[in-house]
């Protein structure tokens, strides 16, 4: 598969702690993953599992007095965006590189009018020396895009419902036509239909404008319907990684990954109950020896407690599990 | 209501605030207020003649009371009080107002910047303002005019200079908040420079307080300026200043209260029309607090 992917984005090795009263927070523990252009990569996994913070690592916005990537590399079209300074990031933010907040509610900014947000990225971008009205133009122009009547961008953002603001907010990300959009839970604040709406108006919108988007997200059924490839993250690594069909109907799972399936109600199939993930994430400041995984793996071996596991590659699919070493697959987890 | 707003033409912010700001009474009787005080001052220009009306003494004249043939009255040294308190509006106002934006431009600088980046910048600004702000206020003007001198210009200073640690504080705690909201994150994600996040995102979200605060210190700042003037620190006689025809009046207060009350009133009006349009503002300024 990689031969035939043009790579926009590489990151390899990523490490990002927090420094807490004392205390060190590994919220990225070398995660991994790699972006084609054109593609929709869904970050999956839990609260809390560093799916935000790679975000904001990739955009350059970690909390500058706590937050901080100590390894590891972020290649943008072969450049290096840990190693760039302030200007050089903000050339890139808004123009390259997107990024559509969690929560519509709190990511726009109440006194200014609507309009004029989406209009902020394209003035501050403007290398053709596009005159106002060439930019109130494209600014229609993206409300249109994104189902808003043009009329209401003189109103404020108090005066739009939930779905309408994140509209907005995704008007604004796409205003610059960037090369990659990174969407943190874009649907996670809105009612169910509006979700379907507003995920199927992004995935249009990257068709039309030849997007790539890291769709960060814990809810699977939004994997399932917009991503190309899957990255399961758990503690601040990829556990496992594949094609949307290897995730969805692969023969083998990492451990967790199954474990977030068995969480999943299911309309086709007659449980009596769920099986949840028992236990909870373990404590990114105490992470726990070798596998991150084992004190709440169901399959958990001698091996797990000592040795991180490698990469296993199967076919498209990487899974980091002791389960799938040099010998065939046991079983066990795999459903 | 969205229909409406439809069919509206597009009403600019400031239209917008000036509906929600007509419809506050008490803002209105603010602003009624203080339009008096700006034509009466006005006014003074044309019928007032500094000279003859403001500080020439007619001692026959003397300790009149008010009606007759002086509106307010006279002095003890003869001198129309109602030509007097028309001169002194133009200095109370003015200062009041001059001393307030020199300080709050120079503190909301201060604040800003020192509640966006935080951290040792933060620090190091706060403990140099915490110096100043050991100091109670007034202490700190009366020490510089006593250092420079009297005189309308150094009194400017002082007590813009006294103020700037109190409003560096409003500001900084007012923009605390708003930088830690996620739209100011969302604005760094389009790279905004740090200086455009201040200035458009930050401080307008921001700006209700600090206009509550500067306008309510307007009226602080008139009554703070008639204080020095009235212990003998800011404007120097013969100069109407209110503060000023305060303490001259004092002395006669037993017989001829008129000569205090007069200028009292004049200074709650000014002090009250600033107050009144502060609160009014903050609540115009709020797009959120809709109708």
């Amino acid at each position: 598969m990689e031969e035939k992917r043009e790579i926009l984005l590489d990151i390899k090795n990523l490490e990002v702690t927090y420094q807490n009263d004392g205390e060190t927070v590994r919220a990225v523990n070398g995660l991994s993953l790699v972006l084609g252009k054109g593609e929709t990569l869904g970050l999956v996994g839990e609260t809390g599992a560093g799916k935000t913070t790679t975000a904001k690592s990739i955009m350059g916005l970690l909390p500058k007095k706590i937050g901080k990537c100590t390894g590891g590399s972020i290649l943008f079209e072969g450049q290096e965006l840990l190693s760039m300074d302030e200007k050089e990031l903000r050339s890139i933010r808004g123009e390259k590189i997107s990024m559509i907040f969690q929560d519509p509610m709190t990511s726009l900014n109440p006194v200014i009018p609507v309009g004029e947000q989406v209009a902020e990225a394209l003035e501050l971008h403007n290398h053709d020396g596009r005159t106002r009205e060439q930019i109130e133009a494209r600014v229609d122009e993206m409300f249109e895009l994104v189902g808003i009547p043009k009329a209401r961008k003189h109103e404020y953002p108090h005066q739009f419902s939930g779905g309408m603001k994140q509209r907005v907010v995704i008007a604004m990300a796409l205003a610059c036509n960037p090369e990659r959009l990174i969407a943190d839970e874009p649907t996670t604040a809105l009612d169910v239909t509006i979700q379907a709406q507003v995920l199927q108006m992004m995935t249009k919108l990257k068709e039309e404008m030849g997007t790539s988007m890291i769709m960060i997200t814990h809810d699977l059924g939004v994997v399932a319907e917009t991503c190309d490839y899957v990255d399961v993250v758990y503690a601040g690594e990829v556990v496992e990684s594949g094609t949307v069909e290897d995730i969805f109907e692969g023969k083998a799972h990492h451990p967790y990954t199954a474990g977030l399936f068995h969480s999943l109600p299911s309309m086709g199939k007659k449980k009596e109950r769920l099986t949840p993930i028992n236990g909870l994430m373990p404590d990114p400041a105490d992470l726990p020896e070798g596998c991150f995984f084992h004190p709440r793996c169901p399959g958990c071996m001698d091996i797990c407690k000592r040795k991180k596991p490698d990469d296993i590659r199967l076919g498209t699919q990487t899974i980091k599990c002791h389960l799938y070493g040099k010998e065939e697959p046991q079983g066990g987890c795999a459903d | 209501m969205k229909k409406q707003n439809e069919k509206k033409e597009h009403e600019s912010q400031l239209s917008m605030i000036w509906r929600r700001f007509y419809r506050n009474k008490s803002a209105m009787l603010g602003l009624g207020l203080l339009a008096f005080l700006i034509i009466a001052t006005l006014l003074g220009f044309f019928i007032v003649d500094y000279n003859t009306d403001v500080v020439g003494m007619d001692m026959a004249q003397r300790l009149q009371a008010p009606g007759g043939g002086h509106l307010f009255g006279t002095d003890q040294y003869g001198r129309d009080i109602f030509a007097r308190i028309l001169y002194g509006a133009r200095i109370s106002l003015t200062m009041g107002v001059v001393i307030i934006v020199i300080s709050f431009t120079i503190g909301g600088i201060i604040g800003s910047v020192s509640g966006y980046y935080g951290g040792f910048v933060d620090n190091i600004l706060m403990r140099i303002m915490d110096i100043f702000y050991a100091i109670p206020y007034n202490l700190f003007a009366i020490c510089i005019v006593a250092a420079l001198g009297s005189g309308m210009i150094n009194l400017v200073a002082a007590m813009s200079i006294a103020l700037i640690p109190m409003f560096s504080r409003v500001v900084r705690s007012a923009v605390l908040p708003v930088c830690s909201q996620e739209y100011i994150e969302s604005a760094r994600a389009c790279g905004t420079s740090d200086l455009r996040i201040i200035v458009k995102h930050v401080l307008p979200n921001a700006i209700g307080p600090i206009i509550v605060h500067a306008t309510l210190n307007i009226a602080d700042t008139i009554k703070a300026v008639a204080g020095l003037s009235f212990i003998g620190l800011g404007i120097a006689s013969p100069l109407p200043e209110w503060g000023a025809m305060l303490t001259e009046g004092k002395n006669y207060i037993r017989e001829y209260p008129y000569l205090v009350i007069i200028p009292g009133v004049a200074i709650m009006i000014a002090a009250m029309s600033f107050n009144l349009i502060g609160d009014g503002l903050r609540d115009a300024l709020d797009p959120r607090l809709k109708n």
